[in-house]
């Protein structure tokens, strides 16, 4: 049988298959091949993407270069969602590998937030772990560890160290067994269809009555749109982690083990294929 | 831990057990009778019916207690017949015991009691002192008394053999009456029955005191009781100063009892030599103003219950001070109390007649935390089949005994109200009929009595209400109804003594009268037949009616098991709070959460999208490269040159990915010589074993490598603090483990051994393992530990993987890995479990004699230490004494110990000349010095991937090495239990590994070791040192039919055995390792023993016929190592001796098995390199027979 420790492992280790290639905008020196890359599902793509950039740089003019960004299919990519989600999100269901075009000009001030080093990933990283501490634990455990431990935990996202971050990591995944889960489950719901960013409120994980709520409660009472009917075709897909965990999975255990290293569990509801 | 029985008795007399696996009451079928009181030890229960005989129930168990009966034949020799019965007047009987003063022909020997029956006939015993003696039996002296020998000489004058018989005690599982024994005019009946005393001594075995209180208030202790006599022998009288009502006592030596007038008398000078004590010491009452009337008593508890109710709890209870210091009051309303193992309670409360559980009893804390009902149903489908005939008749001894005998008591007593109140354990107050609150039927204890006491002053007239039947709301069987109902009125209408309508309506419930619409008014006989089919119907209804408030009189966890670690179901009901119900429906979501459809769709689901996102691309680059991790601390290390010490030092782990995307690493220790920085490195990938060391005052671990094994030098190293230890304890062989790319449980194939510490490792064996002529040299095998806490472990090639604790619990692995300190991230959570282990530690008391005060504990100033370990090097007292390791703590005092090698006098004391010498259990006059044993024992509680097998204690297991392919045919499995007893496992198979009972296999002796290889041969060895061959044992006939006597090298005791595919050997207690020349199919006994080596501790002879052994001492370069892991070489088809031996892990290995590794390496024939395969081993330092001073080879210890 296998354990709830491979889920960790399969998550953490997923990889999107992705070939960049440089926007017909751009202006260079010379034709630019296209770079392919496995992409960490958990990690940030300007956090992983400075093979790409050098690649680039090389047939570009100093001058022409800014900031650096990524768009699929005319979507702006917002760096700060976690890989996977983006790929979930906007490119799921699509051929492999991931087509990505990479810009170095006219960046869309209005979608994407700058990202000038990696300083800025880690604090956002930091911020969402700190955020889903207080909706869990509020903010017990992540205020007991030390700075190092934090350290640890960006480092072991940052190389891609599992047993180095799980070992940290999972002190926030624990909680009293007579709670029987956290006191919120962090989560963020992604919509493609909405304008909205993301929904994300207060949720826990067992009912007034001691039931362990599952990931079909959670989304009756936040995204009723995204549950059809049993007799009705379905209309959309959710997708974590590229999979579709069925309704009637508890959230706790969603989030102890699909939950994205910075602690939420990143929920996309996507238009299903029509075919 | 295994489950175990709570007893109860409800208020008709019915007695039910309650697992504490369990969640509902057991209706105990076999009861034919009603009981009212029961009185539980884990291997019997001993109770009094409602006929006022004692009766016992002794649990079955799949070890049958048998007796060995003995007989000598004894013959002499003379010229005209030779050997003769013909004996000479002055000499013994022809047919006696072994003194020869006593005759005892074969037809002399009855049996006990009807309970007993003959195994087989009388046969002759062959064995003599591990030899046969092929002469059917006969030995040989010159003449009687003297020295028997197997051998007849010219001046052999007589001859006798032994002739045995077993009777087996059949009645297991069923109420046998206890013969009362009554020799007095006046019939005195038992009120009060109490079971314990079995920490008291353990020899004889299964020795229990059993205490019993008559009517009339005297005190009797059942003699004898013990394993092989259950029903003990006769009952002896205690005198009491006053009248006893009630008598409790423990599982040691604490024996408690209520007198008649409410004080409280406790029992002294209980010990191993008087199990029913000498003398009373009277005890005041709690309360002034009101009397005991109960009292219960553990190994260090005491709690008593007044006429008022009131719960009290005796401080300061112990062994020494048997009457503790004072009372305490408790919360809680109570009729009676019950103290069962590990000091943990129950009651009965005095309004509801619930049972309740103290939770929070804890050896730190014995009077625990508070009252929680045990609010479980009860078990609703009672079908009656079986309790027809005798239940119509015991219920009407029931009835009518009590009655009479109420008339007797008061007639006794003079009427006053207060004495009659005190008649009865538990007094219900005059107000209480009258009181709206509803009626509680008393029926079984004695507080009947007293109701019907009260009830006569003014209740009996008003309650002249229609009938019921005392059991009506739970019964659904009409006819039944009838006779139960029936059967009061039949015994009652004789009895004179307050009129049959009033008593009946007496013993009738208010509570059922809810449930049931009202009869017509008429009289009893007729009413039962109605209203038992309105019963019916209404049964229908409401099936579980009658159980939402179950009525006890009575409870006993003497057979009860609870500590800490066991979550107990006994408390969830509709009454619960609403948080616990939410807890109960998280416990159930998540318990199911392994199996569930959704946790199998995410895994099925993950799998496809890494094949769909990943397979593709694996050429792709990944975005991340390795790079180096680090993680740093401070340790101390012992250096590796003298004069050794513990130096402080840098310790750095230095993590990379590797060549094929594996993590590698290399350790760093930075340490200072001469003022200069030096460092030392391991690579993480050629580390073979990481040891952890845990001593009282250091938290240290080795590492080994090949090298360092060889030169049986590790590294040690100890960090400040456990938690540090067993952080760098994981994360290193989490690196490790990713390293070699060893992952998830042990494979079926898998190399297990256990440390003389209880650590358990586990290596996966390569291919090349046991190539020939090039295995790999097994100090390159890497090990990896596992969970838990073991002493012996077997396994087999199907993964069937049993093992046995310190003390001699047997386990099975539940196929899971991690547990112990590999928690979290480094283990796995699935099958780990909570597993425990007891041992003791033994501490001497040494004294020497002088002429003027006897033996004192002042020495010479050159003897030992007055207290002090076995060797008297080392200072051992009481208090200083620490157990063996953080982990273990202590769970009893120090108590002398008798059970020691050489025997003891009564208070435990060994002579010698002077110490250190050997000693005797008797003084002499040139003794000076004496010593005594004292134990202590200590328990460990750990996590591992182990269930336990209840409840038989073994010694010794094995497994057939290559058992069936399929998953569902049977696994031979074969143990010994801990009392010698050979023992077969039923139901074992690959899927199934615990298997479902045990088969018992009778023997002659006590065996001490057994082993099943290739076609079923199974080898075994008697405590006596010889050798046993099991005929006959096929897959179709599993436990074989006869054991062939193979003697033992000559001059040796054999103490192990091990069968591979065809080769035998053995270990002899010397340390000499035999193998078994001339084992063929047609003659599987053997021909002969050869000698293959000395030094050897234990032999795991695998499915290749593979040898691997312990040996007690190894030389490597820099030190010796004891408890080593070596491995035969040159072991081949036709040279299954092999020529010599390949050292691996060690010192301080204690067991290893390689039962499971059939994992045949393709051989490759190059016969001109044999010779430098055996010359590159031979260049190895042999075994060292010779002791050399050790120095440091045995971190583990031994």
């Amino acid at each position: 049988m296998a354990d709830d420790k491979d889920v960790l492992r399969d998550v953490w280790f997923g990889r999107i298959p992705a070939c960049f290639t440089l926007s017909p905008e751009e202006t260079t020196e010379r034709e630019a091949e296209p770079y392919y890359l496995l992409l960490p599902r958990v990690s940030y793509l300007t956090l992983v993407t400075d093979k790409v950039k050098k690649h680039f740089l090389k047939v570009m003019k100093a001058e022409d270069v800014e900031e650096m960004w990524f768009e699929y299919e005319g979507t702006p990519l917002k760096w700060h969602y976690p890989i996977g989600v983006l790929f979930d999100l906007h490119a799921s269901n699509t051929a492999l590998p991931w087509s990505v075009s990479v810009h170095f000009k006219s960046f869309p001030e209005h979608d994407l937030l700058h990202c000038t080093s990696n300083s800025v990933i880690e604090a956002h990283f930091m911020s969402s772990i700190k955020e889903a501490d207080a909706l869990k634990h509020k903010s017990q455990v992540i205020n007991d560890m030390q700075k190092k431990d934090h350290k640890q935990l960006w480092m072991g996202l940052q190389n891609d160290k599992f047993d180095q971050f799980w070992a940290m990591n999972r002190k926030l995944m624990e909680y009293p067994t007579e709670e029987g889960g956290f006191r919120y489950i962090p989560f963020r719901i992604y919509q493609t269809t909405s304008d909205r960013p993301f929904i994300q409120k207060l949720f826990r994980p067992v009912s007034a009555e001691g039931h362990a709520l599952t990931l079909g409660d959670l989304l009756k009472e936040l995204c009723p749109a995204s549950i059809c009917a049993e007799d009705e075709p379905k209309r959309f897909q959710v997708m974590v982690h590229g999979i579709e965990p069925l309704l009637e999975t508890p959230v706790q255990w969603l989030s102890e083990h699909l939950s994205h290293p910075d602690n939420f569990l990143h929920i996309s509801v996507i238009p299903a294929p029509s075919d | 831990m295994p489950s175990s029985l709570l007893w109860a008795v409800d208020v008709y007399g019915r007695v039910y057990s309650l697992s504490t696996a369990g969640q509902q009451w057991e209706y105990c079928r076999d009861a034919h009778l009603e009981f009212k009181r029961i009185t539980a030890v884990q291997q019997c229960c001993w109770s009094i019916a409602c006929d006022h005989n004692i009766y016992l129930n002794v649990h079955a168990s799949d070890v049958p207690i048998r007796y060995q009966e003995e007989t000598y034949e004894n013959q002499r020799w003379n010229p005209v017949d030779g050997f003769s019965d013909r004996l000479l007047p002055s000499d013994r009987w022809q047919w006696s015991d072994v003194s020869g003063l006593k005759h005892q022909p074969l037809g002399d020997f009855q049996l006990p009691s009807d309970n007993w029956e003959w195994e087989a006939d009388w046969y002759v015993d062959e064995n003599f002192g591990g030899e046969n003696t092929e002469k059917a039996g006969w030995t040989y002296a010159i003449d009687f008394p003297a020295t028997y020998t197997k051998d007849k000489k010219w001046n052999s004058c007589v001859r006798r053999r032994r002739w045995l018989r077993y009777r087996r005690y059949k009645a297991q599982e069923t109420w046998v009456k206890i013969p009362s024994e009554q020799t007095e005019s006046l019939p005195d009946p038992f009120n009060d029955i109490t079971c314990g005393g079995w920490e008291i001594t353990e020899e004889p075995r299964g020795c229990l005191a059993l205490w019993a209180v008559s009517l009339q208030g005297k005190v009797w202790f059942r003699c004898d009781i013990n394993h092989h006599n259950p029903e003990g022998s006769f009952w002896e009288e205690v005198p009491v100063p006053g009248e006893v009502v009630q008598i409790s006592c423990g599982p040691g030596d604490l024996v408690w009892a209520v007198l008649w007038e409410g004080n409280l008398m406790v029992r002294e000078g209980i010990g191993r030599d008087c199990l029913n004590g000498s003398s009373w010491v009277t005890v005041e009452s709690p309360s002034p103003e009101a009397g005991a009337v109960h009292v219960a008593v553990g190994v260090n508890v005491v709690w008593a219950v007044t006429k008022d109710h009131k719960v009290w709890f005796r401080r300061g209870v112990n062994s020494h001070n048997p009457c503790g210091s004072g009372w305490i009051g408790m919360v809680g309303e109570m009729v009676m109390i019950n103290v069962g193992l590990n000091d943990q309670v129950w009651g009965i409360g005095f309004e509801d007649r619930a049972v309740y559980f103290r939770q929070g009893v804890t050896a730190s804390e014995l009077s625990g935390k508070a009252w929680k009902v045990v609010s479980v149903p009860r078990d609703s489908d009672r079908s009656h089949s079986s309790a027809s005939a005798s239940s119509l008749q015991s219920a009407g001894c029931f009835f009518g005994g009590e009655v009479r005998l109420e008339s007797q008591a008061s007639v006794l007593s003079d009427a006053d109200p207060e004495t009659e109140k005190a008649v009865g354990g538990v007094v219900p107050t005059p107000e209480m009929g009258d009181s709206p609150k509803p009626r509680i039927p008393k029926v079984t204890s004695d507080s009947f009595i007293s109701e019907l006491v009260s009830d006569r002053e003014g209740q009996i007239s008003r309650r002249d209400v229609p009938p019921a039947g005392p059991s009506i709301p739970e019964e659904d069987h009409p006819e039944k109804e009838v006779e139960d109902r029936a059967s009061p009125a039949q015994v009652l209408s004789p009895s004179q003594s307050g009129g049959l309508n009033p008593q009946w309506s007496n013993v009738d419930l208010e509570e059922a009268q809810t449930h049931l619409s009202p009869g017509p008014g008429v009289d009893a006989a007729e009413t039962c037949s109605l209203s038992s089919v309105a019963t019916y119907n209404l049964a229908l209804e409401e099936p579980y009616g009658p159980d939402e408030h179950p009525k006890w009189a009575w409870v006993s966890g003497g057979g009860c098991l609870v500590d800490c670690h066991l979550q107990l179901n006994w408390f969830h009901s509709s009454t619960s709070t609403a948080l616990n119900s939410s807890m109960q429906a998280m416990s159930l979501s998540i318990t199911p959460a392994q199996t569930a459809a959704w946790r199998k769709q995410i895994f099925e689901q993950l799998s496809e999208r890494s094949k769909r996102e990943m397979e593709n691309f694996m050429h792709y680059e990944q975005a991340i490269e390795q790079s180096v991790w680090v993680k740093k601390g401070t340790m101390q290390w012992w250096r590796d040159w003298k004069p050794h010490k513990w130096v402080d030092v840098q310790f750095a782990l230095e993590q990379f990915s590797g060549a094929e995307g594996n993590k590698d690493g290399i350790l760093f220790i930075y340490y200072t010589f001469n003022d200069e920085k030096k460092y030392l490195h391991v690579f993480i990938n050629e580390v073979t074993i990481l040891v952890p060391v845990l001593n009282d005052s250091k938290h240290t671990f080795a590492i080994y490598t090949a090298e360092r094994t060889k030169q049986r030098w590790p590294i040690r190293l100890a960090a400040a603090t456990e938690l540090e230890m067993y952080d760098w304890l994981a994360l290193l062989s989490v690196s490790c483990c990713d390293s070699r790319g060893v992952q998830g449980p042990p494979s079926k194939q898998a190399i297990w051994s256990v440390t003389c510490k209880g650590d358990i490792f586990v290596s996966e064996p390569t291919k090349e393992l046991e190539a020939s002529p090039y295995p790999t040299p097994c100090d390159q095998m890497f090990w990896r530990q596992v969970g838990g806490h073991l002493r012996v472990i077997e396994s087999n090639s199907l993964g069937v993987v049993w093992g046995i604790g310190y003390d001699h619990t047997a386990w099975v692995h539940t196929g899971g890995y991690g547990g112990g300190f590999f928690q979290g991230m480094t283990g796995s959570t699935d099958n780990i479990y909570t597993q425990t282990d007891l041992k003791s530690v033994y501490i001497y008391e040494n004294q020497r004699w002088n002429p003027v005060s006897g033996y004192t504990n002042r020495g010479l100033p050159t003897d030992r230490y007055m207290w002090s370990d076995a060797s008297g090097l080392k200072e051992c007292t009481k208090n200083n004494t620490k157990p063996p390791s953080p982990h273990w703590t202590w769970v009893s005092d120090w108590t002398v110990d008798y059970a020691v090698a050489g025997g003891t006098d009564r208070e435990g004391w060994q002579y010698a000349a002077d110490f250190p010498a050997s000693y005797h259990g008797y003084k002499t006059l040139k003794d000076f010095v004496r010593r005594r044993r004292w134990a202590r024992k200590c328990k460990l509680t750990t996590t591992g991937p182990w269930q336990e097998v209840p409840p038989i204690a073994l010694s010794d297991i094995t497994i057939l090495p290559c058992g069936p392919k399929s998953t569902v045919e049977q696994v031979p499995l074969w143990a010994i239990s801990n009392k010698g007893d050979v023992l077969c496992r039923l139901g074992v198979t690959s899927l199934t590994p615990g298997g479902s009972s045990w088969l018992h296999v009778g023997t002659d002796q006590p065996f001490k070791s057994i082993s099943i290889g290739g076609v079923h041969q199974v080898w075994a060895i008697a405590k006596d040192g010889s050798a046993f061959y099991r005929g006959s044992v096929s897959a179709q006939n599993l436990a074989g039919d006869c054991w062939y006597h193979i003697p033992s090298p000559t001059g040796q005791k054999l103490k192990q055995v091990s069968v591979g595919r065809t080769s035998v050997y053995t270990v002899d207690e010397n340390g000499n390792l035999w193998y078994r020349h001339g084992v063929t199919p047609s003659y599987p006994q053997g021909s002969s023993w050869e000698h293959i080596s000395n030094n050897v501790r234990k032999v795991s002879v695998g499915p290749l016929d593979q040898v691997w052994i312990i040996a007690d001492k190894v030389q490597g370069s820099h030190s010796l190592s004891c408890g080593t892991v070596c491995r035969r070489l040159g072991v081949l088809p036709m040279e299954p001796e092999g020529h010599s031996w390949d050292y691996g892990i060690g010192g301080g290995w204690d067991h290893i098995t390689v039962r499971g590794n059939a994992t045949e390496a393709p051989r490759i024939l190059m016969p001109s390199l044999t010779d430098n395969g055996s010359n590159r081993t031979a260049t190895r330092s042999p075994l060292q027979t010779s002791d050399r001073p050790e120095m440091n080879g045995n971190p583990v210890g031994c």
